[in-house]
């Protein structure tokens, strides 16, 4: 399958600290990879690069053979959602009125169409936030934000899906459902990308996993390759036992 | 969904009977007794009190506050802030000053576009930049330092006008201060059509990119990452409000408040949607200000108080409720 992401030496430089320094990559469609890390590792920045928010300072990142920064904006969104960590909201909108906004790359009119409140009921029930579509978006709690931000991005309908740690505020049921609709996409054939900070649910149901260290990839492979002890404890700078799930799967414990 | 927009064409409804209803109010209301059908049939002096009076200024206080009101509902999504007005912004002032200068100077004149209105849409516009760029810390906007750079060239702005006048005699110095409280006085129909040609396509613009702005009002990154162009809806925005502030101060003197009252209150009531929200700021904005002018013209009669006093002494603790509520969702 041809890649829809090409980073080739990718270097970010804010002053004369390279926040990512020379990363090449390529992503597939009909994946679901993970880039964990730990703090300041450069996560955030690989992310705004792949969403186009970001040029860099040497190297490139192509989205499709382009740039991903140079995408017309509207031609861009339309084929590449960004679920960021919550936006601080000012004003009274409702959390419909914030998912239909991811119609925008698509929009025809004015107003929306009933295809676009279509797409954003279906993104509403696939994240479970039907029942809250005519509440007021600030008096959600941290985790509702976080699904009506999906939602949002769903409703955009796109081929890739850029998370910044979406399941941050999440309780356990709904970080594992969230993992789980984010793994039934991928196997749809979009391309997931999801910053994370929980390796166990990454080992679960991502099915590659990008270990990123002061700005460079240090492993990137199947979650069961690049989980080892030795490499996360140096990466994480914290003691790690490596356990297995009856499925195989590895499972990690961390701490003394 | 058919709930939504039953409320909204309710809500605009509601607003144009207000505004039509403001408007008749501020024709008929003053210290002479003004009877229509006389007037209408050219039976003086009735006919020249509303040909010449109440209904150019009528006109004009409609204008006014739609297009303060808006400018504030304008505002607040390009800054993402409940508080920024033409006025806590110090936007207003900068169009004072412009006017003031282009006055003194002499590069007035009459028609709708005088030099004076020309010079306060660029003051405005050069006051907006000048806030904007004070209070933004690497691409973010801080409320405070929004607040305080606002008031800061407000400060500024008025000291600059009042030492101007300083210069001036007495005759021209008494006009200006009269002025800058904000005062409504009958203009020229030419002034009207004038600023009607200026302002109904700046308004119309601004209304049609009303899902623009809600996208924007959300975050610049939410914006960027759903397909607009951050900068060009930035530069049409302020481009708007500086025309806006700009032409209406020129000709009233700065009115305050209007941008902070209406807006805040409609978005009590109808939400957050710049669709319905921005139409309904602009028509209740214009009848809040006719009838303020009202009571400027009745209250003390026969002495006129400047309706920025009315809308100020309205305005103004309503700014400090509004700071002190939760409701009003205000983080400093």
């Amino acid at each position: 399958m041809s890649s829809l992401f090409q980073l080739d030496k990718a270097t970010v430089r804010y002053g004369s600290a390279d926040v990512l320094s020379s990363v090449s990559l390529s992503f597939e469609a009909g994946a679901f990879i993970a880039i964990a890390g730990p703090n300041g590792a450069g996560k955030s920045t690989l992310l705004s690069l792949l969403a186009g928010l970001l040029a860099p300072s040497s190297g490139t990142c192509h989205f499709e053979g382009r740039d991903a920064h140079r995408w017309p904006r509207r031609e861009f969104a339309r084929r590449v959602a960004v679920v960021q960590q919550a936006e601080p909201a000012v004003f009274p909108f409702t959390a419909e009125e914030v998912v239909c906004m991811g119609r925008m790359p698509h929009r025809t009119g004015m107003y929306e169409s009933a295809e676009d409140h279509a797409a954003s009921a279906r993104a509403l029930a696939a994240t479970g936030m039907t029942a809250f579509a005519d509440r007021q978006y600030s008096t959600l709690s941290g985790g509702e934000k976080q699904r009506i931000l999906l939602a949002s991005a769903l409703a955009q309908a796109p081929e890739v899906l850029l998370l910044d740690e979406p399941a941050s505020h999440l309780d356990l049921q709904h970080q594992v459902e969230l993992h789980q609709l984010l793994r039934d996409l991928s196997r749809n054939g979009l391309l997931v990308v999801a910053v994370t900070h929980d390796l166990n649910l990454a080992a679960a149901y991502a099915n590659r996993l990008l270990l990123l260290h002061q700005g460079s990839v240090r492993a990137d492979g199947a979650p069961s390759e690049v989980l080892r002890t030795a490499l996360l404890a140096e990466v994480f700078q914290v003691r790690v036992e490596l356990h297995h799930r009856p499925s195989g799967q590895p499972w990690l414990v961390y701490g003394e | 969904m058919e709930n939504k927009s039953v409320r909204r064409v309710l809500a605009l409804l509601f607003s144009v009977v207000a505004m039509v209803v403001s408007g008749l109010v501020a024709i008929l209301a003053g210290s002479h007794h003004l009877n229509l059908l006389r007037a209408l049939h050219g039976v003086s002096p009735d006919h020249e009190i509303l040909i010449e009076l109440r209904l150019p200024r009528a006109l004009l206080a409609l204008w006014a506050g739609g297009a303060l009101s808006l400018s504030g509902v304008l505002f607040q999504a390009l800054l993402r802030n409940p508080l920024a007005t033409p006025d806590t912004l110090g936007v207003s002032s900068g169009a004072a000053l412009g006017a003031v200068l282009a006055l003194f100077a002499g590069w007035g004149g009459s028609g709708g576009l005088s030099g004076a209105s020309i010079a306060a849409c660029v003051g405005a516009g050069m006051v907006l930049l000048l806030v904007v760029a004070v209070s933004s810390d690497r691409g973010k906007i801080s409320s405070t330092g929004l607040i305080l750079a606002g008031i800061t060239i407000n400060i500024i702005c008025g000291a600059a006008i009042v030492f101007l006048s300083s210069m001036v005699g007495f005759l021209k110095s008494f006009a200006v201060t009269r002025w800058l409280m904000g005062g409504l006085d009958a203009p020229e129909y030419s002034t009207l059509l004038g600023l009607t040609v200026l302002l109904t396509p700046v308004v119309l613009v601004v209304f049609w990119h009303g899902r623009e702005w809600n996208v924007l009002a959300v975050g610049d990154t939410w914006a960027a990452t759903r397909g607009l162009s951050t900068t060009r809806l930035l530069v049409i925005g302020c481009v708007a409000g500086s025309i806006m502030t700009g032409a209406v101060t020129a000709l009233t003197g700065p009115i305050g408040f209007v941008g902070l009252i209406i807006p805040h209150a409609l978005r009590l009531w109808l939400g957050a949607d710049h669709r319905i929200l921005m139409p309904c700021s602009f028509l209740l904005g214009g009848a809040f200000v006719a009838l303020c002018d009202v009571f400027a013209r009745t209250l003390l009669a026969p002495v006129e108080i400047p309706v920025g006093v009315i809308t100020a002494l309205l305005g103004g603790p309503f700014f400090i409720w509004m700071l002190r509520s939760r409701r009003a969702g205000i983080r400093l």
